[in-house]
């Protein structure tokens, strides 16, 4: 399995503006102190072996998308402006010349996980499929919102590809393009669903927008058999402990370090933080990322838990 | 859970030890709740006393927050001491610092919130040599 990240930033999708790419191109130039690159080649070995992760490259801004690649055909959760990068990619690849079918599964349809459906190119080709699940019973009537007048030029009806959607039932493990699929009901404004897609001894959660009060031990020991042995669990790590405990209880989002509660608990391989913060720049993403792993370190047991931090374009091969 | 209390005057200090984790988190909280009920106005001033957790995961920092909340309801004051390097850290990357009031250790806590009941604390609390109080 290879899960590929086109959208890892929660509520709204955000830019790297001028202030921040001039502050990245200021530490370069101060770590390279004076030093003359003879290649293209010869610079990008310095940003890689001298430069920090935040310096050289962004976490990014699309709101969440993500792909799983090893099961039939295409599988993606959730349609943020991450799913417009993905189609975009998916058409340079030339894919639109040829009939496709993608799986699409949705935590929930607020805005931020519903708004890259209007310019997701392959949506826009007759001989395409979208199929859509979720457990909601709300999903078409949230997008064929979105796309009608006065909020968007092109009605759904428009749309000239073959858009399906297909209720998933709660509590029951299906089996959809060769992956064997739970579902996890998640703590949040109008309900959210997480996802655990399994598939030749490989397990990778997908549980953003959820909110874990720790108030209810049957309710976290659910959450923590959801996770449990997972290779990788994609979390919703967007706010502090502090935060999401008090001025931001009840907003339906978690902590990192609950999330690392909850893995070390589950047994997890891997960690992944996931639907960063708006507010947060890239600085301040990397330095939550290294707290976390800190984190890790002081409350670690006798399971070693590996701690990521999502940006768009990176990959995870289980 | 162990949790120790010692009256110094019109503050109480409350020393719970060991780890409070998502096992032992739930009897941290009932062992606080009688004491939390006492914590109002002026005539009881809580000091949490720390140096004996070496471990507390998020379902602590938890009840730490409940705590706080309650406190802040009944118009009481309840402030944190002596936190262990471990603890510290996890205060810090949990922002915890941010929202509580944290003392290096006890006396500097009482010298703040209750500057009357120093004198009694000097007086009574036991050495920090001879070990926790109990």
């Amino acid at each position: 399995m290879l899960i590929r990240f086109w959208g890892t930033r929660g509520s709204l999708p955000v830019s790297l503006n001028a202030a921040g790419v001039r502050r990245k191109v200021r530490t370069a130039l101060m770590r390279a102190d004076g030093r003359r690159f003879g290649s293209e080649a010869e610079a990008e070995r310095f940003m890689d072996e001298s430069l920090d992760f935040t310096t050289c490259h962004t976490w990014g801004g699309n709101s969440p998308c993500v792909e799983i690649e090893g099961g039939d055909g295409y599988v993606l959760c959730d349609m943020g402006t991450g799913l417009r990068a993905f189609g975009q990619r998916f058409a340079e690849g030339g894919g639109l010349s040829r009939p496709t079918t993608f799986h699409i599964f949705m935590s929930h349809v607020h805005w931020d996980h519903i708004m890259g459906l209007p310019l997701f190119a392959p949506a826009y080709v007759p001989h395409n499929t979208l199929l859509i699940h979720g457990c909601h019973e709300g999903i078409e009537h949230a997008l064929r919102r979105q796309h009608s007048a006065p909020s968007f030029p092109v009605d759904f009806d428009q749309l000239p590809s073959d858009i399906r959607f297909i209720r998933l039932e709660h509590g029951v493990t299906h089996e959809v393009a060769g992956l064997s699929i739970s579902t996890l009901r998640q703590d949040h404004s109008g309900e959210s669903y997480g996802y655990r897609f399994e598939r030749d001894g490989k397990s990778v959660v997908y549980a953003t927008d959820a909110e874990h009060r720790l108030d209810n031990a049957a309710d976290t020991e659910r959450v923590v058999e959801f996770f449990r042995d997972a290779d990788l669990v994609i979390f919703d790590a967007m706010y502090s402990l502090a935060d999401a405990t008090s001025v931001k209880q009840d907003w339906g989002h978690s902590s990192n370090v609950i999330g690392v509660d909850l893995c070390h608990r589950a047994r997890v391989k891997h960690y992944c933080m996931f639907h960063h913060e708006p507010l947060q720049d890239d600085e301040a993403i990397h330095r939550v990322w290294r707290e976390t792993q800190r984190y890790e370190e002081l409350m670690r047991e006798d399971h070693a838990l590996r701690v990521s931090s999502s940006w768009d374009g990176m990959e995870i091969r289980l | 859970m162990v949790v120790d209390e010692q009256s110094f005057a019109n503050v109480l200090v409350v020393a719970p030890r060991g780890r409070i984790d998502h096992q032992s988190a739930d009897a941290f909280g009932d062992a606080l709740a009688p004491i939390l009920a006492r914590c109002e106005g002026d005539s009881c001033k809580l000091v949490l006393d720390l140096s004996g957790v070496d471990y507390m995961s998020s379902v602590g920092l938890r009840e730490l927050m409940l705590a706080a909340k309650q406190a802040r309801a009944q118009g009481g004051t309840l402030v944190m001491s002596s936190l262990g390097s471990t603890l510290r850290e996890i205060f810090q990357i949990s922002r915890f610092d941010r929202v509580f009031t944290v003392f290096e250790n006890v006396r500097d806590a009482i010298a703040d919130i209750a500057p009357e009941a120093l004198p009694r604390y000097e007086r009574d609390a036991p050495d920090p040599a001879s070990g926790p109080a109990c």
